[in-house]
């Protein structure tokens, strides 16, 4: 597999690895956050931190959409699925996760939804046209890297005059996130604001991320590894603001562990010499500008939601994306009445801090005894790529947990 | 977040849509995020589209590096 | 195994009646009922098929000698869909597999029976397809298949057909294969490419629509297994890794014999074509499905004349040492990854789904 395989070569980990640990200054640690959870899964699945120094330490980052997406959005996808007459599309990664109740889609699908996992949003628009008595709703879900096919399939949805097509959008953004991040690490901990000894987290209530995070002190980023994909489409400028705004450098990485290690040597670097700006590993793909296209798309379907919760880091405002009010014949949440519920988190469930940068999955209780990938009480057990899973499912072995 | 690789275009078909092979393995895929492409380009596919032409020279180029430094590693 | 007998046909017409209409003809409820129907359905498509001198008899059982030695028995139930695919189909994969798991014990198969829950509406003709191919199957491993049973259930209540197959074998004294023998220092072997069934089926799935020249690799395994007895006295272990691919086999053999598993992930054989088509799905190859694959646990001083054993026979053309078991009372199965980190090569976790993230 040419471009892929070259960058998971041995000899060449070795001399970046190599490389790191020379350059990592002995007295210093190094706090890098992989904001993208395609590269926590790359560093896990890769056995990269056996193979960076002890004062490296890659902190898992927010970057992993089926992990944010609160448990109201699935409780309305799982409405969704199971209204009389509906085909609920889906990416695979969303099938497992559970709502309230613990039921997922692929549990409403056994009792009896219509619920399709796809590969592409594509295949949803062809399944609307070979259903015309059906209404086919597709759960969208993803960063900056998902969204532009979204908008271009409503396009064609209009263009084909389809009535029976719809688009229940949940698709988050990056770099207000990053800032979001960064803003609470500026937070500092006061005893008179703890949360309620006992009481459940609820997912909706904007001052429980703060308190966590009082709870748990501010956490210290030295620097970020930026997402792959996500900068193909949004360029490597959308970040320049965040990180000139809270100095902290950002390498945008590609996908393969050759990259991501030398994004780390990068950050060392750069730390080292006391700069701050953002540089391009992936410059085999990305560019400054990015997709332009993809972002005149985006741009023209799709508009700032003013505020939207993110599971373990509350709400955030312009943090995401809605179907413009042109294209409300195919907004799912215009078309359908959906229920309003609270999510109620296990309450010992440390997924926002986690999700934060602030805790590991190894400081959580329940971790890998109560809270398994068969049995997710929490968001990132759910997803492959959640920071839980990944370490359960790779890393429990060496003590980089 | 995002699962993408690098796919070669093997044949350009109509609707803005084309043929691509991943190591051995066809699929027909959308390009119609993209400005420009031709038959022979590797570009970075993701939910059955194309986000973006690979720079081949720049592939290189960083593979390069690599090597450069394991050599450099080598005589140090 | 002795001579078969061939069905007297013209008897059979008096007795059954007019000829089944399997190219147009499907199963309908009285097939299932044990009238003439079922008759001439297990007459004219299953003895037809697979055609020896015990169905001949056509008793609702099947007698056989005791071969000395201990008896060895499994069975199997297959509900795979699609039912058809590229190297197979759901009748091949029964008779392979239910052979296999009787070789895993070092057991040498000597009969199946063949049970067939049919659902209402089922092309004939693809259960003559179906019938075929378990015969082939069968005469190939030169096993037979001597005993069946026949129901019917309505429409939609079945997925056009369910088989369980229940192999008999016999293992000779003094082989002692078992899940809970691997040690410490122990070689780990594979018999070939690794996920070629699993890709092979998913390749079918409309919704992932890729197109590959990858088949199912579905095979029987007993001719290869006898003769890497032959090579290494002193196998340990031996496991064809179906469901949940090689992952989940090493996992259960870590519990079995209390050990850890080292693998190293570049000596693991797999076809580009299905490492790609992993890639673009998103899956770990370690946990797709195989066929006609097995993995087998020998001493470290019988490993490089077992490997070459197995590289001499057709079943075995490609197989590798792959790992080694080491001590550890966590259990853990671990891998050398291919960019020289160590990571764990956990159980499968629910099914394995193709995702975007």
């Amino acid at each position: 597999m040419k471009y892929i395989e070259e960058f998971r070569n041995a000899d060449y980990a070795k001399t970046l690895a190599k490389a790191i640990a020379q350059q990592a200054h002995p007295g210093k640690h190094y706090r890098l956050m992989e904001f993208c959870g395609g590269h926590t899964h790359t560093i896990h699945r890769y056995g990269l931190p056996s193979l960076l120094p002890g004062n490296v330490e890659m902190i898992h980052g927010p970057g992993c959409p089926v992990c944010v997406l609160p448990i109201a959005r699935i409780d309305k996808a799982i409405a969704l699925a199971t209204m009389p007459d509906v085909i609920l599309c889906s990416y695979g990664d969303m099938l497992r996760v559970p709502g309230s109740g613990q039921q997922s889609l692929l549990q409403a699908k056994a009792r009896g939804a219509d619920v399709r996992m796809v590969y592409s949003v594509d295949d949803a628009l062809t399944i609307a046209e070979q259903n015309p008595n059906k209404e086919v709703v597709f759960f969208a879900i993803g960063f900056e890297t998902t969204t532009p096919p979204t908008a271009y399939v409503i396009k064609q949805a209009e263009k084909l005059h389809l009535t029976n097509f719809s688009v229940f959008c949940n698709h988050v953004l990056t770099p207000v996130a990053m800032d979001s991040l960064l803003q609470m690490q500026n937070v500092t901990t006061h005893p008179s604001s703890r949360a309620c000894e006992g009481s459940p987290k609820r997912s909706g209530d904007p001052s429980q991320a703060r308190d966590d995070v009082r709870e748990a002190g501010s956490v210290n980023l030295d620097g970020f590894v930026g997402p792959a994909h996500v900068s193909i489409v949004i360029g490597s400028q959308a970040y320049e603001t965040v990180s000139q705004k809270y100095n902290k450098p950002i390498v945008i990485a590609g996908f393969e562990p050759l990259d991501v290690l030398h994004s780390i040597l990068m950050l060392i670097e750069q730390i080292n010499d006391n700069r701050c700006c953002v540089e391009i590993q992936y410059t085999r793909a990305v560019t400054r500008e990015g997709n332009l296209r993809s972002q005149m798309l985006m741009a023209e379907v799709l508009e700032l939601r003013s505020s939207f919760e993110w599971r373990g880091l509350g709400f955030i405002p312009h943090s995401a994306l809605q179907i413009k009010s042109a294209f409300a014949n195919f907004d799912a949440e215009k078309r359908f009445n959906l229920p309003e519920t609270a999510g109620v988190e296990h309450k010992q469930c440390d997924c926002g801090a986690i999700l934060r940068g602030q805790k590991k999955p190894s400081d959580c209780k329940l971790f890998a005894k109560v809270c398994t990938p068969e049995n997710p009480l929490g968001s990132c057990m759910v997803s492959s790529e959640g920071a839980c899973a990944a370490v359960y499912a790779y890393g429990r072995a060496g003590a980089h947990a | 977040m995002c699962l993408a690789m690098p796919a070669q275009i093997t044949k350009l078909l109509e609707s803005e849509r084309a043929l691509v092979n991943l190591g051995g393995i066809q699929k027909e895929i959308s390009t119609a995020l993209l400005e420009h492409v031709t038959e022979g380009d590797y570009v970075i596919l993701h939910v059955g589209y194309a986000l973006t032409r690979l720079d081949e020279q720049e592939a290189q180029k960083t593979l390069g590096l690599f090597a450069e430094m394991m050599q450099g590693a080598a005589t140090t | 195994m002795s001579e078969t007998k061939t069905l007297e046909s013209t008897r059979i017409k008096r007795i059954i009646g007019p000829k089944l209409n399997i190219k147009q003809g499907c199963i309908d409820l009285s097939h299932g009922s044990g009238g003439r129907a079922s008759a001439q359905l297990i007459e004219q498509l299953f003895f037809a098929a697979f055609d020896n001198e015990w169905l001949a008899q056509k008793n609702d059982q099947a007698c056989f000698s005791i071969k000395a030695g201990r008896m060895v028995m499994t069975t199997d139930a297959h509900v795979i869909s699609p039912l058809f695919f590229p190297g197979g189909d759901i009748g091949s994969l029964a008779v392979n597999g239910t052979i296999n798991d009787i070789a895993m014990s070092g057991a040498k198969p000597l009969h199946l029976s063949a049970s067939f829950i049919l659902e209402e509406g089922f092309p004939l003709s693809d259960l003559q397809k179906i019938a075929t191919s378990m015969a082939t199957a069968a005469r190939a491993a030169n096993v037979a298949i001597i005993t069946g049973d026949t129901k019917v259930v309505e429409r939609g209540k079945g997925d056009g057909v369910f088989i369980t197959t229940t192999g008999i074998g016999v293992v000779a004294d003094g082989i002692m294969i078992s899940g809970d023998k691997a040690r410490p220092g122990d070689k780990v072997l594979v018999s070939g490419y690794v996920g070629d069934h699993g890709v092979a089926i998913m390749s079918l799935r409309n919704n992932l629509r890729f197109s590959t020249t990858i088949e199912s690799d579905t095979a029987a395994l007993h001719d290869l297994v006898s003769h890497m007895i032959n090579a290494a006295p002193s196998l340990h272990c031996l496991r064809d890794p179906t469901r949940g691919g090689i992952a989940t086999s090493l996992n259960e053999w870590a519990l079995q014999s209390q050990v850890g598993f080292i693998i190293d992930e570049c000596k693991i054989p797999i076809r580009t074509e299905v490492a790609s088509a992993c890639e673009l799905l998103g899956l770990d190859a370690m946990y797709v499905a195989n066929e006609g694959k097995l993995l087998a646990i020998c001493a470290p001083e019988e490993s490089d004349s077992l490997l070459t054993v197995m590289r001499a026979h057709p079943q075995g053309l490609n197989a590798a040492i792959i790992g080694e078991v080491v001590h550890d009372p966590r259990c853990f199965v671990q891998l050398q990854t291919s960019t020289g980190g160590m990571r764990m090569m956990d159980w499968l976790a629910g099914e394995q789904l193709p995702r975007i993230c």
